[in-house]
């Protein structure tokens, strides 16, 4: 399974993003790719990934993708990360 | 115990001083640390080790852009002009001095852990990008400050003071973070600290009756700036169509045509196009290197300080705070640019020839995230004015202090670029300052300054974060006030409108 996580310039939080979504994986036992990226390259990346995390505000920017969009209110957040991702993955 | 020596040396000088290869020892040694499996461990470090190469030739592309656009600004103005891109000159210096900075950063992340283990100060440090450009330009300082052969002096003052600056900053910002997050959870870990304390206290001195900027419905047409291939090529279009048509009237035909090999005038100025739009393309591949490198080395780094410094605040990249103010952001970046465009022509009309200073044309990503930044923090305190005027003096911060940290980086100030955000323009300057003298004058004042700044910090965190002071209090209880009398307002304009509602 291929996720990626998006934010502004892919370095910043989406690193921190991935690697909380990597703990929560973990948690979950769910086998996956997690790939940081900037909003520039998120749409490319989204075509063969299954997930697509990012922040609230660059949700529409990514747009129609085959990916699933979950938006992340706050990238500390285990358990909203746990919760959301949870029900996606199954 | 000659074949010793030999293996010690290669060791030495194939391994241990290619930074691509000391990045991924250190990205295993990290995961090692946090028991990954084999597959995870190799995995992780070649590709920190692949990012670091992709680093260096993203480098090769965009000086292949910068040389002639430095060419021609300095023909058409007789001043050198700069653009600061934090990626670009980090990628640059890493063939001199890569295998010194990564010591730097590596040995700073640990004295970071002790200061955040053994002081009051718990913050934990994990923007990436910048722990490694503050390591590259520390290193650079002390290098040409310390001179040649005196590469363990280099690294362990580097070192120290990469480790204090990386948890003074979080601290000093924290009043406004929490204020701004309502929270005491998440701390700021971004070199543009100054420009955001500026842009809090300008807030509060102006902004004492200014509504906050969330109230405001703003277009959307400004938000695909928040693309950054997007923004930086737009900027260096426009920076290298002003000086190629300037060249065009201002020099002699043959004189600017000769700059870009161009033919004829046309030619001159798609030629221009070209290379602003090679400078995207670069900065992208730039980017692609440091994310490879991040991607592996932060979660490394993050596993190995959550087992050290266990409940310490995590300091964290600026955008963090863009969500608590998103019209904000707007506000702070497009006013940074105009303070920046003002700090231009400041230095052009005045510092340039009386001082020699650079000219330091605005960089559209720089502005952005410091400028957000700071318009989000003098939201915090000014509302809509401290957003506007915050994210104005921080774009006047950000322009004026790259012109002077030129003058300290010695000939690495020629390569057309410097680092951008504040924290890099005060701090490497005053480094810079205090290694003028002979070297162990110099190593010993920069030692007294990690250690006034960390006494300082302590002192802040101790009297000001752990005592619950809130900037811009004033204006919150003058929001409370006039939120209740609009609610009241309302009410009684109900109750009136009701009165007469039999005729109705």
């Amino acid at each position: 399974m291929k996720i990626v996580a998006v934010c502004g310039m892919g370095i910043g939080t989406s690193v921190l993003l991935k690697m909380n979504a990597e703990k929560v994986l973990q948690d979950l036992g769910v086998d996956a790719d997690i790939e940081a990226a900037d909003i520039g390259v998120a749409r490319g990346a989204a075509q063969t990934a299954e997930i697509v995390l990012t922040s609230q505000e660059l949700a529409p920017e990514i747009g129609d993708v085959p990916a699933e969009v979950i938006v992340i209110e706050n990238f500390f957040d285990l358990d909203e990360i746990h919760r959301k991702l949870s029900a996606a993955v199954r | 115990m000659d074949w010793l020596v030999v293996v010690l040396n290669f060791i030495g000088q194939q391994i241990l001083n290619v930074p691509a290869y000391l990045i991924g020892i250190i990205t295993a040694a990290g995961l090692i640390a946090l028991r990954r499996n084999s597959g995870q461990v190799i995995g992780g470090a070649l590709k920190a080790a692949l990012g670091f190469f992709i680093l260096g030739v993203g480098a090769t592309v965009v000086t292949g852009s910068l040389d002639p656009l430095g060419k021609l600004i300095l023909t058409v103005t007789g001043a050198q002009g700069v653009i600061p891109t934090n990626e670009v000159i980090t990628a640059m210096a890493q063939e001199q001095f890569g295998a010194q900075s990564a010591y730097v950063l590596t040995f700073g992340f640990l004295i970071m852990l002790a200061l955040a283990r053994f002081t009051p100060l718990k913050y934990v440090f994990l923007t990436g990008h910048h722990m490694v450009f503050m390591a590259t330009m520390l290193t650079v300082i002390l290098s040409v400050g310390l001179g040649q052969g005196l590469d363990w002096l280099v690294v362990l003052l580097g070192a120290v003071l990469l480790g204090v600056i990386m948890v003074i900053m979080p601290a000093f910002l924290h009043p406004w973070t929490k204020k701004i997050t309502g929270n005491d959870t998440i701390a700021i870990g971004h070199f543009g600290s100054l420009g955001y304390i500026a842009a809090g206290a300008v807030g509060q001195a102006t902004g004492k009756r200014s509504k906050s900027a969330e109230d405001i419905q703003f277009p959307q047409g400004l938000k695909f700036l928040r693309d950054s291939m997007v923004a930086t090529s737009l900027s260096m279009v426009m920076i290298y169509m002003v000086f190629t048509i300037w060249g065009l009237i201002a020099l002699p035909p043959a004189e600017a045509l000769a700059i870009f090999d161009a033919a004829d005038a046309g030619a001159f100025i798609m030629a221009g196009f070209k290379q602003a739009l090679m400078f995207g393309v670069g900065v992208a591949v730039i980017l692609y290197g440091v994310r490879t490198v991040l991607g592996e080395l932060v979660p490394a780094f993050q596993g190995i300080a959550a087992k050290v410094v266990p409940g310490a605040k995590a300091a964290l990249d600026i955008p963090i705070v863009f969500p608590f103010g998103a019209n904000a952001v707007l506000i702070g970046f497009l006013s940074s640019f105009t303070g920046g465009l003002i700090a231009l022509g400041i230095l052009a009309i005045w510092l340039n020839p009386a001082f020699g200073l650079a000219l330091i044309l605005p960089g559209m990503v720089p502005h952005f995230f410091t400028g957000g930044g700071a318009g989000v923090y003098g939201n915090a305190t000014g509302g809509r004015r401290g957003a506007m005027l915050g994210g104005f003096v921080n774009g006047m911060i950000i322009t004026i202090l790259p012109a002077i940290l030129l003058l300290v980086l010695g000939k690495f100030g020629l390569a057309n670029s410097t680092f951008g955000d504040a924290d890099f323009g005060w701090f490497g300057t005053l480094i810079g300052v205090s290694l003028s003298g002979r070297p162990a004058v110099g190593a010993v004042l920069t030692i007294l300054i990690a250690t006034a700044l960390v006494t300082a910090a302590i002192i802040f965190q101790r009297r000001v974060v752990d005592a619950g002071w809130v900037p811009g209090a004033k204006r919150d209880a003058w929001l409370a006030e006039a939120k209740e009398a609009e609610a009241e307002a309302k009410e009684s304009e109900k109750s009136e409108a009701k009165q007469p509602s039999p005729a109705a």
